[in-house]
């Protein structure tokens, strides 16, 4: 099976370890992955701020850059949530581009789905020694993918995976409101890390980079020990 | 200091920072929205099928959208065939001149109040006080709001930003006695004042939680039954409602009944569940005289029209606002007007103006748990961003505007993101301590108000494939 990587613009420029680690991963569970190197970012930041017409042209020249057929993996929920509910809704009145937006949402997976949905996989063999929490990022409630991430960390063995108090809930990021709102957004990453030093756990856990940049940096802030993981880092760990 | 309470208001920034250090507040609004999304999730796990439930409650009200003119006209002849008389307010004035005429018409002194929505919303109270009126709220906590002078911060708990010593405090003043702050005994002042009302009322005011066209029946859901003495002991009915609130048959209406008190508050229904049919029969012991139906459009039919239609399927539960990680900070008089939540940072721009209220479709982070909480899947996030769209249309090109479609542009360039990205490392690079910055300049500040922010990784993931790409043709 062969598969294209979506890295993501933040996975690209501030988190290349989880691009690598996803590779690596996929590559132990027999998947080749190819990289096509046009891509660039999906267009979300645009989309969500009321930027449609621009939010377009990077649709378009993301679909572009996924043109063959392959299955898309990309470690990152609400890029996945980009392609596969708001392609298709940008392109509603076009009759050429609905479609091929339509077909890459149906080729685009997010990395614990693909593992999880497609590859049937629940153990990737993974080990990584320590005490982990987990934040759910929130788009992956569009997608409808309810513990796909959870079922695959509970495999990963020597790692104990302890609950979070209201893990569901947002981090606070939200792209431009994390700087529109840095008092609402503020408080709601406190809550968040907070929690995270009150689980007594060593790493947090989220499959998102947005969410990972935003606690990672107010744990920072707080002086707290605990790593912030990327999903795909601790899966890939043996 | 501001009194957002009080008052609606357009200053969001404002009334944002006044709530965010408002400790009982952000208590008060802790306690109740964890309670009342306990009692969402609760509901919705204990009904067989909740998604598939859910979906069909969502195609009525799209079919009753879509053929709303139809269901309308029924509602009408069905509610005039019952003797009940119908009136329809093209826009809040007209429905308060519409109301204040049935009230002097009939001859009415004093009118209790069941807890409307629609009647805040076209501002009523005030209307039948100029025309001579006494109008009590018999909602609980919708009264202790008309005693102080607030306005209402949550859809169906009003008084959420009050403790029961704040309740206490505003009960002793009106009444000129000291009352202890415990709940029972304030409970029972409060029944003790409002049946005196209820007795002496000759106007009774009510919304509609639904209206079915098919039989003409208005549906109260309450939990005080204040909606069921509203609508007995008074002579003549007053029922309000927003035109969106009809469904089709009476065979629709257990869809929503049993979503509605589980998407609310976790309750299988409410405490009362009150069906109307029309005013008094002659063999009838009890009931209005008199049962008139005001329809309001007030911009929905403008709404039903355009791409915010979605936004008419709201059965106004208030799960939204108990779901929302805004909300439970900021509380409801932050919004500024009489919707709040999530629904209310649509509402809001719609029913008043996009251009007054430009904060509201922005403060959210798109976390999509409204939609995940809506009995009928409203698909809120997508109208917030719906909403920034339609911001553009009204400003000419900012700052910004040109910067996003700058980063486009680069966005669409390899060759150009690759140099972007390298001139961006070079420049935050040598300002990090241990790769993370604690101040950014501009609108980043915003960020580093409360963050630190990661610089751009030394190699890029791209340039780090060319070693990993050795492995496979890429």
């Amino acid at each position: 099976m062969k598969v294209s990587l979506m890295i993501t613009c933040l996975g690209d420029a501030l988190f290349p370890e989880v691009g690598v680690a996803t590779v690596k991963l996929l590559r132990r569970l027999g998947v080749e992955v190819d990289f096509p190197q046009g891509q660039t970012c999906c267009g979300q930041p645009h989309f969500n701020s009321g930027y449609h017409h621009e939010a377009r042209k990077l649709a378009m020249h993301t679909i572009r850059a996924f043109g063959h057929d392959n299955l898309v993996v990309t470690p990152s929920g609400s890029c996945a949530a980009m392609v596969k509910l708001e392609y298709p809704h940008l392109f509603e009145n076009d009759l050429i581009w609905h479609g091929r937006a339509e077909d890459l949402a149906r080729r685009t997976h997010e990395l614990s789905d693909f593992l999880i949905n497609v590859l049937g996989v629940e153990d990737v063999g993974g080990r990584c020694p320590g005490k982990a929490t987990y934040h759910m990022a929130c788009h992956l409630r569009g997608l409808g993918l309810k513990d796909e991430p959870e079922r695959l960390l509970r495999k990963v063995k020597d790692l104990e995976v302890v609950p979070l108090e209201r893990s569901d809930e947002c981090c606070g990021f939200g792209g431009s409101f994390s700087v529109r709102f840095p008092g609402i957004s503020g408080a709601m990453v406190e809550d968040k890390a907070a929690f995270i030093d009150q689980s007594g756990a060593d790493m947090v856990v989220a499959t998102d980079a947005g969410c990972l940049m935003n606690i990672a940096g107010r744990l920072r802030r707080r002086g707290s020990k605990v790593r912030p993981m990327h999903l795909a880092q601790v899966l890939e760990k043996t | 200091m501001n009194d957002y309470t009080r008052h609606e208001h357009h200053d969001f920034p404002g009334a944002v920072t006044q709530a965010l250090a408002d400790e009982p507040l952000q208590a008060a609004l802790i306690r109740l929205t964890g309670t009342l999304m306990d009692g969402n999730r609760r509901g919705y796990a204990a009904l067989a099928d909740s998604d598939r439930l859910r979906d069909h409650a969502k195609h009525i009200k799209e079919h009753t959208l879509a053929h709303l003119d139809r269901y309308l006209e029924q509602l009408e002849s069905s509610v005039t065939r019952l003797g009940g008389k119908v009136h329809w307010a093209a826009s809040a004035e007209d429905a308060r001149t519409i109301i204040v005429d049935i009230a002097r018409q009939a001859n009415c002194k004093r009118a209790v109040k069941a807890k409307s929505m629609t009647s805040e919303e076209i501002h009523l109270n005030g209307a039948l006080q100029k025309a001579g009126l006494e109008v009590t709220e018999t909602d609980f906590g919708e009264f202790i709001l008309q005693v102080a002078g607030e306005r209402p911060s949550h859809l169906v708990a009003p008084a959420v930003h009050h403790t029961r010593e704040s309740v206490a405090r505003v009960l002793s003043k009106h009444l000129e006695e000291v009352l202890p702050d415990d709940p029972r005994t304030l409970a029972l002042t409060g029944r003790r004042i409002l049946r005196q009302e209820f007795r002496q009322a000759d106007l009774g005011i009510t919304g509609a939680n639904f209206a079915v066209a098919e039989t003409g029946t208005i549906v109260l859901v309450t939990n005080e039954g204040n909606g069921r003495l509203t609508t007995t002991c008074p002579r003549v009915h007053v029922a309000i409602m927003g035109m969106e609130k009809v469904i089709p048959r009476l065979a629709d209406l257990p869809v929503f009944l049993k979503l509605l008190a589980r998407a609310a508050t976790g309750q299988t229904l409410s405490v009362y569940t009150t069906l109307l049919t029309g005013p008094r029969r002659p063999n009838e012991l009890d009931g209005p005289q008199e049962f008139h139906l005001v329809i309001l459009d007030n911009g929905r039919s403008r709404i039903l029209s355009g791409p915010f239609r979605e936004s008419l399927e709201c059965i106004r539960c208030g799960a939204c606002l108990n779901a929302c990680p805004v909300y439970r900070r900021i509380g409801g008089h932050a919004y500024g007007g009489v919707y709040s939540g999530p629904i209310g940072s649509i509402l809001t721009p719609l029913y008043d103006s996009v251009s007054n209220n430009p904060e509201l479709p922005h403060a959210s982070s798109l976390c999509g748990a409204c939609q995940a909480a809506c009995p009928v899947k409203i698909n809120i996030p997508r109208m917030l961003i719906g909403l920034r769209e339609v911001q553009h249309h009204h400003r000419t090109s900012t700052g910004e505007h040109l910067a996003y479609k700058l980063w486009s542009l680069v966005l669409r360039k390899p060759w150009l993101y690759r140099l972007a990205l390298r001139f961006a490392r070079m420049l935050l690079g040598p300002l990090a301590d241990d790769g993370w910055l604690k101040r950014l300049p501009g609108p980043g500040a915003g960020w580093t108000h409360a963050r630190d922010f990661p610089v751009p990784a030394s190699r890029s993931f791209r340039d780090r494939w060319k070693e990993l790409g050795k492995k496979d043709h890429g």
